[in-house]
């Protein structure tokens, strides 16, 4: 099993969730995080005095699936969370050893 | 404030006429000359009463107006510029004054403010309001009860402390802050409300007073009191740990911008009751407060705009506070077109105090109470000497019964200088007031919250609260 965890512009979490749904996946996480890779933040102004905010705010989406769904995964949401500038964000691919499911401790993929 | 009474009397003659010719004509035939005497002289009095109690109606609610200017209006716009750790005790430093100045106000400040007594404070006749009850104080508001007057200038006075407390948001203890106020508002507030608007006031303009200061709704008493305390504060209490390296954001500029447009609103009760009736003065200084606010808004939008690219909600709700701070000593006094200049003037103005001037000269004012009432409040009282006119509010009288020359429009270029005295004696009693007292406190409970109580938050570190609590972390 794996676990993709894709770091997306939050204007961006309705075309990705749908473009997942179409490929049969219907199971995630979302968090609302705050970020920085290569782009860089922007000021903002209270009564004269400037902040930068480098940390930006995104969302990170989590979901676990069976490894031949992986490839299709990646494809779905690399191309609807693209806008092609600086601040798009990444997918991070990891393996998993186990999923438990808490309501009856089903293991393995079926819990997925 | 200090304003004599509107011209009701011609109003009052169209009702009465048609009246009379109704009623009294027939009578001519029958009674006698002494029951239509009597009856005269009852229509008078319901007359009498009926004004009354229209005054008295507009003046409850502009005292309802005033008290909701503080909570939720000042506790809103002030919450919402701290950090999200402190909320509440910024929120809490204005109720309080709800509470504490009431009570203090009941027993002895409001005596010490409007009772007859010296040129610099009033006497204890009215101390724990004694003799304050339904007849009227012709000296300050002939048409409503002296208990209305009294309910109305407390909301001022409520007020007027809970603005100080912008500066030393963050980092004063609260124990200190209930005594600092609490104290302030004996030997700061309830003096210069004496002088300005008491009997025989030492800056009285319209009862006797050696320097006839204009000053319609507060602009020395409250804002420049407030304000320039709020400097001193600020500079002895020292940065927020961290500060200016640290970020400190506001954290919601949404509170804020409820909570001011709750002051606009209040506002007209602040200003457009001062005429203490319900008649056409009243409307001018209602009139004029809008004007002021809304040209402070444009003229702050618009400097922000110029110099950093985009207009800010902060900025435009700043620019109407700061441009109902200035219009209020001189609404009831000014034109409306007059009013416009004062905002558009004000609105520059405190955004220079606030965006440049601080940050030049290094103190920590946390939420600007310095930059928008103490400048504001200091730079509308000297315009008011420019812009009041005997046009809009023949205030001043000579032994025949003309109206004299207000302001510079007028050509009258001396109440300049007596509005400089009014500001001069509010600076010094108030910085005077706040070191001695902040030394007192300083050297017995202490002002400062330890720095690790600070970075905790005042919230959690003095109130044991939240505002916004996560219920994942109740156990």
């Amino acid at each position: 099993m794996t676990k993709l965890e894709a770091v997306i512009q939050p204007s961006k979490l309705d075309a990705v969730k749908d473009a997942l749904l179409e490929i049969g996946i219907d199971g995630m996480t979302v968090i609302e995080v705050r970020g920085h890779g290569r782009q860089k933040g922007h000021t903002e102004f209270y009564r004269g005095r400037e902040y930068s905010v480098d940390l930006l705010p995104k969302v990170k989406l989590e979901i676990v699936m069976q490894d031949e769904m992986v490839d299709a995964a990646v494809d779905a949401i690399v191309k609807a969370a693209q806008t092609g500038k600086i601040g798009d964000g990444k997918i991070f691919k990891s393996k998993i050893d186990d999923v438990i499911r808490i309501r009856n401790e089903e293991r393995g993929p079926n819990a997925i | 404030m200090g304003a004599g009474p509107g011209r009701r009397l011609k109003a009052a003659s169209f009702l009465v006429i048609p009246f009379l010719l109704l009623t009294a004509c027939p009578l001519v035939a029958q009674a006698p000359a002494a029951s239509q005497a009597q009856q005269i002289a009852d229509l008078q009095q319901k007359v009498t009463a009926a004004q009354s109690n229209a005054d008295n109606g507009w003046m409850l609610m502009c005292s309802a107006l005033v008290l909701m200017m503080t909570g939720p209006g000042l506790a809103l716009f002030y919450g919402g510029l701290v950090r999200k750790k402190n909320v509440l005790s910024t929120m809490l430093q204005s109720f309080s004054m709800m509470g504490v100045v009431s009570v203090l106000w009941a027993i002895i400040a409001f005596s010490l403010a409007f009772a007859p007594g010296s040129h610099f404070i009033g006497g204890l006749q009215h101390a724990f309001l004694h003799n304050v009850g339904a007849a009227p104080d012709a000296d300050y508001a002939g048409t409503i009860p002296l208990q209305t007057f009294m309910i109305y200038q407390l909301m001022f006075a409520i007020i007027t402390p809970a603005l100080i407390t912008g500066a030393f948001a963050e980092r004063i203890k609260f124990s200190a802050m209930m005594v600092f106020l609490s104290a302030w508002s004996l030997i700061v507030y309830a003096p210069m409300a004496h002088m300005v608007w008491g009997k025989n006031g030492l800056l009285n303009a319209a009862l006797g007073g050696r320097f006839p200061c204009l000053d319609f709704a507060g602009g020395t008493v409250v804002h420049v009191t407030s304000g320039v305390s709020a400097l001193v504060c600020a500079i002895y209490l020292g940065k927020r740990v961290g500060y200016p390296k640290e970020p400190m954001p506001p954290h919601s500029v949404v509170l804020s911008v409820i909570g001011a447009c709750m002051l606009w609103v209040g506002w007209f009760g602040f200003n457009a009751g001062s005429a203490l009736s319900a008649g056409s003065l009243a409307t001018s200084a209602f009139v004029a407060t809008h004007f002021g606010a809304a040209a402070a808004a444009v003229a702050w939008s618009a400097t922000e705009w110029v110099l950093h690219g985009k207009p800010s909600a902060l900025g435009a709700i700043s620019g109407a506070v700061a441009g109902l701070v200035a219009i209020t000593p001189a609404a009831g006094f000014v034109s409306p077109i007059s009013a416009i200049l004062i905002g558009l003037i004000a609105g520059v103005f405190c955004y220079f105090m606030v965006a440049k001037v601080k940050a030049k000269l290094g103190y920590d004012d946390s939420l600007d109470a310095f930059g928008v009432h103490g400048a504001g409040g200091t730079l509308g009282a000297i315009l008011t000497g420019v812009f009041a006119s005997k046009a809009i509010n023949p205030i001043l009288k000579d032994a025949q019964g003309n109206a004299l020359n207000l302001g510079v429009v007028d050509g009258n270029w001396s109440q300049l200088g007596y509005q400089l005295v009014g500001v001069v004696i509010a600076w010094v009693l108030a910085a005077i007031g706040t070191i001695i007292l902040l030394k007192v406190i300083d050297l017995t409970i202490g002002l400062r919250v330890s720095s690790d109580d600070e970075v905790d938050g005042l919230d959690l570190t003095q109130h044991g609260e939240e505002g916004y609590y996560w219920e994942a972390s109740a156990r």
